[in-house]
């Protein structure tokens, strides 16, 4: 098998075990106290940051605000918060890309 | 009679439910398309043929962790480190299985099983707005929501996987045909963004926000490499956690006037 395969077999396993943890225990978290409600619903936000800040904000592995991706982000992210359409959001964050990077 | 009368209502439950599920992913497919188109070309435009990608995105089936590890392959980089790249990414996933589960306790364990499979970004963020919502409605009955919430989940996931497999497909025989002007792979943070903005209606989620991307940011120019996604959601999950304190919980009486207008605080 090659390295490829041996990637796709233990990540998938592990990216299962991790998407499986606290699911498989659901049947014990009928009541959960509030305290950890406050913990869990602070996770949407913090993590799609995450994911979004840094493809913005440092493509290219150092943050650098003078490129395209930065200003197609922003305004992706104004179309975003006014319209809340994810079609438009996607057409024009992609549009500006183009637009802007060449 | 009864019972026939009682199948031919789930069944018409489900199917209700599932394409709730759907309705509420359709408009995040134009996000979804161009990242499988992505995920399908790139095994194949680094030589690893047609069958690693849809490998990938059949068994591992997360986007960006796909993208990682084959990054790190083509990098001369090896098994395990791929592996750890992919994983890494993908903790993300215990926070969102930890965040759905409560919402999950009565339904039976095959059926999480597969709803684990289908766990992704999209029919994470589609299902917990709604169910929080309906929390909060506090309208239905336990029964009645827990099986609603089952299939409006694998409604969405099922959507998800199906045009991921597609989209994988049609990057891995098209995919070269892509002038490299248009930068697809944009695609994935935008997606993500369109997932975000929603979230931002109270003032724990902004602060959750903001210091989770920019802990993101700092930990990857301090050279964290993958582990920053991660890195920046605890700081982030910490930061909104401690602001969320501040606001009263619940309790009769306790809510000061004036600071109750927060939507998600029951």
């Amino acid at each position: 098998m090659s390295a490829a395969w041996w990637t796709i077999l233990v990540a998938g396993i592990g990216t299962f075990a991790m998407r499986a943890s606290f699911l498989v225990f659901a049947h014990r978290m009928v009541q959960v106290p509030p305290r950890v409600h406050r913990v869990l619903r602070q996770i949407p936000p913090a993590a799609l940051a995450a994911l979004v800040l840094p493809a913005f904000l440092r493509p290219e592995g150092r943050v650098d605000l003078l490129q395209a991706r930065f200003a197609a982000g922003v305004v992706a992210a104004l179309v975003a918060w006014r319209t809340r359409n994810a079609v438009l959001t996607l057409v024009v964050g992609m549009a500006l890309l183009i637009l802007v990077g060449t | 009679m009864g019972q026939h009368h009682r199948v031919f209502d789930a069944r018409t439950r489900a199917a209700a439910g599932a394409r709730t599920g759907l309705v509420a992913v359709a408009p995040l497919l134009v996000g979804i398309v161009p990242f499988g188109f992505v995920a399908g070309a790139t095994p194949v435009a680094h030589g690893m043929g047609w069958a690693v990608p849809i490998g990938f995105s059949t068994i591992v089936f997360a986007g960006a962790s796909q993208l990682a590890a084959i990054e790190v392959l083509t990098g001369g980089g090896s098994v395990p480190v791929a592996v750890l790249a992919a994983c890494t990414i993908n903790l993300r996933m215990v926070l969102y299985s930890a965040s759905i589960a409560p919402y999950t306790a009565r339904i039976g364990l095959r059926r999480r099983i597969t709803m684990a499979y289908l766990l992704t970004d999209q029919a994470y963020a589609v299902s917990i707005v709604r169910w929080a919502e309906q929390d909060l409605d506090g309208r239905c009955s336990e029964e009645a929501t827990t099986f609603d919430r089952f299939w409006t989940f694998v409604g969405a996931g099922a959507t998800l996987w199906t045009s991921w497999q597609i989209s994988t497909l049609a990057g891995v025989v098209v995919g070269a045909a892509v002038p490299p002007q248009i930068h697809l792979e944009f695609a994935v943070p935008l997606s993500f963004l369109v997932l975000l903005v929603p979230t931002l209606v109270t003032r724990p989620a902004v602060v959750a926000a903001a210091v989770g991307g920019g802990a993101a940011v700092l930990a990857g120019e301090l050279g964290a490499g993958p582990a920053s996604i991660l890195l920046g959601s605890l700081a982030g999950i910490v930061a909104g956690a401690v602001v969320d304190r501040d606001v009263p919980l619940d309790g009769p009486g306790s809510p000061p006037p004036g600071l109750s207008g927060d939507g998600t605080h029951r």
